[in-house]
This record gives C-alpha cells, sequence and structure tokens, in this order.
C-alpha cells in the first residue's frame, strides 16, 4: 500500500476535525475536533517521514503530542472555568471579546 | 531745545493719556489742558526753529538718540529724532497751526459732553504727527504714521453715533491700510537691500543700489503716499472723512495727515533722484489728482467737500511738483506751508458759517452772509485770495513758483506737467470763487428760522491770524527766496532751470486764467440766481459730484474680483479639498464598519476566519511555489 493513502486519510482526517471545531457549539466536541486535526498533522509527519526516508517527521510527531498534551490542559481548565461562572459549555456563548 | 525736542512727542501724548483716564473729572478744564499742550509743543518748536537758524547752514541737522528700541543679531534700531530744516518746518507748521485750531475747537465743541476726549484725539492726533517728521527712520515714521492713522479714525467717527459717520472713519482707515502696505514693504525692501531702516543708512545705501530697487522702493513709498495724502487712486476717503467735527477736517488737511505723504517723498528724495521712472510716477499722479480734485470741487454742493475735493487738488500740485525733482521739492513744501494757512483759515470759516447755519452745509441754502458774519467772510476772503494765487498773497508766491518749475525739463514732460498745473490753476479759481460768492454773496437762500450770527471771539481770533499768515507768509519765505535757502541742507542746492516759456509769459497767463476762472464763477453764480435745487446735469457734471464714481470704481476694480476669487476659492476649498479629505474619513469609517462586523466574539467564527486565511495562504504558497 502506497504511503501516500495515509495522507488522504490524514486530509480527511483533518477536514473532520476543523468541521467539528466549525460547526459544534459545545466545547468538549470542538475540542475533541481540535485533537483529530492534530493527529491529522501527526500522520502527516509521519507519513512523509516514511516517504522521504528521514526521522524528523517521527521526532516532530512526538512533539506534536506533546503540546496537545499540555494544550489539552490548558484547554480544559478554561472550559471548566467559563463552565463554572456560566453554566453552559456552549462556544457562542461568551462574546465578551467582541470588539 | 533741539536736545529736549522729545518734548514734543511726550508733551502731546501725556496729555491724551491723563485726559483719557481723568474720564469726566477732566470735563471742567480738558480743553485748556489740552490747547495749553498744543500751545506748549509750538513754542518748543519756535525756540528750535530760532536755535536752529542761529546755526551755520552746514551745521541744521541735529540727531537726538533717544533709546535702543531693540536689537537684534546684527540689527540695532535706536529710537532717535533728526531735526532738520525739514522737520522744523512741519514741526511749526504743525504746532503753531494744530494750536490755532486747538482755541478754535474749545468753542466750537462748547456743547458737546465729549469735550474733553476730542481735545485727547486731538493731542494724540498733534503728538502722532510730530513723532512722525521727527523720527530718523522710517520704521519711527511708520509708528506716527499710524498714530495719525488712529487718530484720525477717532477723530472723524468722533460722532459716531450716526452710522455713516462711523462709516467714513472706516473707510478713511481702511484705505489707510492700503496705503500703509506700501510704506511696509518699502521698509522691507529697503531692509532686505540695505540692512537698515534708518535714514541715514538708507540713503547711504542708496548712492550705490541698483535702479530697479530703488524704483520699488520709490513706488512703494508712493503708495504709502497716495493713501496718506488722499491721491490717486487711493482718495475716495477724504470727501467721506468730512464727516468728523469741522477743526478736525481743518487739522486733517490743513497741518497734519494729508501732507504726511509730501513729507515722505520729500524726504525719500535720495530713493527718488535714483529712480527717475518712480519719479516720474510721482509726477503723474499728482497729474491727475490735481485736476481730479478741481473737476470735484467745481460740482460739490456741501461747502465742507468742496473743500476736502481742493485739498486733494492742491497736495496734487505739491506731488507733481515733488515728482520733478530736487527742482521742484523746496517748492513742494513751500506750497505745502502756505496752504496750510490759508486752507486750516477756510476750514475754520467753513466751520464758523457752519455754526451760525445751524450745521447747514449745503451751499445752495447759503447765500449773502457778507453782512452776518463780517468777520468770517474777512478772513475766508483772504484764503480764498490766497489759494487764487492774486499776488502778493502766500498762493501766489508758492503755486506759480510750482506752475514755474512744471514748465522745466525736456521732451514732452513740461508741456503736460506744465499745462495741467497751468489748468489747473484756472480751476481751482473757479471753483474757490463759486463756493465764495455761493456762500458770501448774492441772494439769501436760507431756510426761515435762521438767524446767521458772527462767532465768538475763540473761533475768529485763530481765523484772524489764519487770515494773516494766508497774506503774509508767502511773501515773508518767498522774497529773497528765503525758503529755498533754508531747505537747501536738506534739498540740495540746484541751479535754476530755464522753463520753456519765459516767466513772465507763465505769471501772466496763470494770472489771465485764474481771472478767466474768476470771471465764470461770477457769472455763473452770483450774475444768475442760484437754483435751490440743484440743477439737472450733464454726465461730466454728474460724475464730479460722484467723485468720479471713484467707489464704485473701486468697488468693481478691487472689492468685486476679490469677493468672486474668495467665493471661488471658499467653493473650491469646500469641494475640492475638504471634499477629498472628508471622502476620504468616510470611506475609512466606512471600511472600519464594514470590517468590525468580524469582530463578534465568537470563538468559532474566529476560527472559520483562520482556517480560510490559511487556505488563502497556502493556495498562494502552492501557486506561487
Amino acid at each position: 500500500m502506497s504511503p501516500i493513502n495515509f495522507v488522504y486519510l490524514a486530509s480527511v482526517l483533518f477536514a473532520i476535525g476543523a468541521a467539528a471545531v466549525l460547526l459544534r457549539r459545545n466545547a468538549i466536541i470542538a475540542f475533541m475536533g481540535v485533537e483529530l486535526m492534530l493527529n491529522a498533522a501527526n500522520l502527516t509527519l509521519v507519513s512523509f517521514s516514511r516517504m522521504q526516508g528521514y526521522l524528523e517527521g517521527q521526532v516532530m510527531a512526538f512533539f506534536v503530542m506533546v503540546v496537545a498534551a499540555a494544550e489539552v490542559v490548558v484547554g480544559l481548565a478554561i472550559i471548566i472555568t467559563v463552565f463554572r461562572s456560566r453554566q453552559t459549555i456552549s462556544l457562542d456563548e461568551p462574546t465578551e471579546l467582541k470588539g | 531745545m533741539l536736545s529736549v525736542s522729545w518734548l514734543l512727542i511726550a508733551l502731546p501724548l501725556l496729555s491724551f493719556f491723563v485726559l483719557m483716564l481723568a474720564g469726566r473729572r477732566a470735563d471742567a478744564w480738558g480743553h485748556w489742558a489740552g490747547v495749553g499742550v498744543s500751545g506748549a509743543t509750538a513754542v518748543i518748536g519756535i525756540v528750535a526753529f530760532f536755535e536752529m537758524i542761529g546755526r551755520s547752514a552746514s551745521d541744521r541737522a541735529e540727531s537726538v538718540h533717544l533709546f535702543t528700541w531693540f536689537s537684534g543679531g546684527e540689527f540695532h534700531l535706536d529710537a532717535g529724532l533728526l531735526l532738520d530744516p525739514l522737520s522744523l518746518t512741519f514741526v511749526l507748521l504743525i504746532t503753531v497751526v494744530g494750536t490755532l485750531i486747538h482755541v478754535y475747537s474749545v468753542a466750537y465743541m462748547e456743547h458737546d459732553p465729549r469735550r474733553r476726549m476730542f481735545f485727547a484725539y486731538l493731542n494724540l492726533f498733534i503728538g502722532a504727527m510730530l513723532l512722525l517728521v521727527t523720527a530718523d527712520s522710517y520704521l519711527l515714521l511708520f509708528v506716527g504714521w499710524e498714530g495719525v492713522g488712529l487718530a484720525s479714525y477717532l477723530l472723524i467717527g468722533f460722532w459716531n453715533h450716526k452710522p455713516e459717520f462711523a462709516s467714513a472713519a472706516n473707510k478713511a482707515f481702511i484705505v489707510n491700510r492700503i496705503g500703509d502696505m506700501g510704506l511696509i514693504l518699502a521698509m522691507a525692501l529697503m531692509f532686505a537691500h540695505f540692512g537698515s531702516v534708518t535714514f541715514a543708512g538708507v540713503f547711504a545705501g542708496a548712492g550705490s543700489a541698483s535702479p530697479a530697487v530703488l524704483t520699488g522702493i520709490g513706488l512703494m513709498l508712493l503708495l504709502a503716499a497716495t493713501g496718506k495724502s488722499a491721491q490717486f487712486p487711493l482718495q475716495s476717503w477724504l470727501g467721506d472723512a468730512m464727516a468728523g467735527p469741522t477743526p478736525v477736517s481743518a487739522l486733517i488737511h490743513a497741518a497734519t495727515m494729508v501732507t504726511a505723504g509730501v513729507y515722505l517723498v520729500v524726504r525719500s528724495g535720495v530713493i527718488f533722484d535714483g529712480a527717475p521712472d518712480a519719479r516720474l510716477v510721482v509726477a503723474i499722479v499728482g497729474a491727475i489728482t490735481l485736476i481730479m480734485g478741481a473737476l470735484i470741487g467745481s460740482a460739490k454742493d456741501d461747502i465742507k467737500k468742496a473743500l476736502a475735493a481742493s485739498t486733494m487738488s492742491q497736495i496734487g500740485y505739491m506731488m507733481l511738483a515733488a515728482g520733478l525733482g530736487p527742482i521742484g521739492y523746496v517748492f513742494a513744501i513751500f506750497h505745502l506751508v502756505t496752504h496750510g494757512f490759508f486752507k486750516a483759515g477756510m476750514f475754520l470759516g467753513a466751520g464758523s458759517v457752519m455754526h451760525g447755519m445751524n450745521d447747514q452745509v449745503n451751499m445752495r441754502r447759503y447765500g449773502a452772509l457778507r453782512s452776518a458774519m463780517v468777520i468770517t467772510w474777512v478772513t475766508f476772503g483772504f484764503g480764498w485770495l490766497a489759494i487764487l494765487g492774486v499776488p502778493p498773497f502766500s498762493g501766489y508766491w508758492s503755486k506759480d513758483k510750482i506752475i514755474e518749475v512744471a514748465f522745466i525739463g525736456e521732451g514732452w514732460q513740461p508741456w503736460v506737467f506744465g499745462l495741467t498745473a497751468l489748468i489747473g490753476a484756472g480751476i481751482t479759481a473757479f471753483y474757490m470763487s463759486r463756493l465764495f460768492f455761493m456762500t458770501f454773496h448774492g441772494k439769501q437762500r436760507w431756510t426761515d428760522g435762521q438767524h446767521p450770527h458772527e462767532s465768538s471771539l475763540l473761533m475768529t481770533v485763530p481765523m484772524m491770524i489764519l487770515a494773516a499768515g494766508s497774506a503774509l507768509i508767502g511773501a515773508i519765505l518767498g522774497i529773497g527766496n528765503r525758503f529755498q535757502h533754508w531747505l537747501e541742507p536738506v534739498t540740495g542746492a540746484h541751479g535754476p532751470g530755464e522753463p520753456v516759456l519765459a516767466v513772465p509769459v507763465l505769471t501772466t497767463l496763470t494770472l489771465l486764467l485764474v481771472a478767466a476762472g474768476v470771471a465764470l464763477a461770477y457769472w455763473m453764480y452770483l450774475r444768475k440766481p442760484v437754483p435751490i435745487e440743484p440743477p439737472p446735469a450733464s454726465l461730466a457734471v454728474l460724475a464730479a459730484r460722484n467723485d468720479m464714481f471713484q467707489d464704485s470704481v473701486n468697488r468693481a476694480v478691487f472689492q468685486l474680483p476679490g469677493t468672486h476669487l474668495t467665493r471661488t476659492l471658499v467653493y473650491a476649498d469646500a469641494t475640492l479639498v475638504d471634499g477629498a479629505v472628508n471622502k476620504q474619513a468616510s470611506g475609512i469609517a466606512a471600511f472600519g464598519e464594514a470590517t468590525r462586523r468580524f469582530q463578534s466574539g465568537r470563538v468559532r467564527s474566529y476560527s472559520l476566519l483562520m482556517l480560510l486565511g490559511f487556505v488563502v495562504i497556502a493556495a498562494i504558497l502552492v501557486m506561487g511555489g
């Protein structure tokens, strides 16, 4: 099986993740979309790494995982804080940052 | 006395401030204070004159340093006075005639509740005029120049509760400002080219300056002189200025304000000597004004306006003489002095007539005042004979000399200027006789209830003194060319030129024309009855009655183009400049309004925008890459 198929899969995953972020109001679901997009990025990195015969992509994927883990910590904290103050996890409710 | 000549300026100014600050408390004595101060300046002037005349001719100039006015960088200017025969001549004329007018005003303004202020203004006028003629730099002269402008504004508009009087004062002030621009520009040119505005510095530099520079300065000085001396084309304010109390008219016309222009031209003789073109323009302006004023004077029915037109015309004679160069300077000043006496006398006479006729100024309502006002009639008659140039009255000595020098020269100039001056003498004889006959002779045309009577001694004594001056001053100064020798240190000596016509011929011609003018006036205004309503007139007479349509011309030539220009500019500014800027601003505002909608605060729309942005950037990279 050609490695390029992994890239196609990654594109599809990324699109699904982006759609989840853009379309779902629920912050947790949107968060999962973000994770999906990150995983798609990881898959791309690994695929290209395999295709080119270099290890850098694999290493980068580890970095992304670390960043994703950190991001989850911060993101969940924000979501919980927002929920505490507003009793909602809808992304459309808080619009205080509006210009 | 020369060293304390600063008192000439300080005393009137002090009196002005005291009278203004003292308020109503000065009502009882303010007018006498004004007279006293004016008299004191006359005494200082006379003593200074005798001190000067005791010196040798080469030593007749005294510089009095007052204080350093300002200094910056390499430029220093001292406030200093220059007393030489020319400025002393003016000092004497201003203070002596001015004092007589002050005395006269005590009685003339007796019933005016603001008499104190009137005298304050008169003193300001005298002080400013004395500063003008004694200053040793153009800049200090300018201070006096503006001072007389201010004082004339205050005095012409003294009865400013009448709107037309107030507007006459405004007119005098504004027209004079136009002329003042000339003086400012002249000073700027002097400063740029000579680095100095003192007489000494400018005249020293003028010797080596190019004719073009001198011509520019000369023309600017002439512009200033036309404004102050009511010469063509800035003469329109003088007739309206008659709105002021009559003593003011006498002061403005005889001794101060309008003579300042002649003084400026003669004082700047060195500059004009280096700029023959500018000098020719001076002579032409003088000649035009001379004829124009005489024609206007022939048609006016208002006694003061007829006299005002006469002043314009006589100053025209002086400007013409000044424009002829060194040969004419002395006679310009000579005529100025004699004119100061006879014109002041006639103005005071006119005031006396108005006083007796309940402020009636229309000569068609006078007539047969001779028997009711004998002193006024006699004193006015002296002035009349003097301005006609009947020998041995003073006008003969000065005006005939101007006619003589106008005939000196080469080419077309002596014929044009000479004949202009000659014809002017004839017209002068006509309109002055017309004025004299209409006022004092013929049938009485008063309205019922008028009881003309002679004025009090306070008014008639100054008139008598001025009448004596009108009769004698010309002969005193003219015989043996005394005045010429007196002014020589300033105007320089010059060989007697040869007129293109012999002098006896000229004298005869002048006297014949004068006699013809008197005869014409006699026939028209004494033999024939004078209609009370002005008869329908030809276009020429209408033009003269309306000051040659000067106001309309000014409006059409200067005011309307300016108005249209500013309106166009305002429109262009509103549509083009403001329009462009405003459009830009509103465009930016609209753009901001549109982009503001993207800032919804919604996280998901932000992330959509980020995604779109990413896609666009990626697309560009892929396409371009």
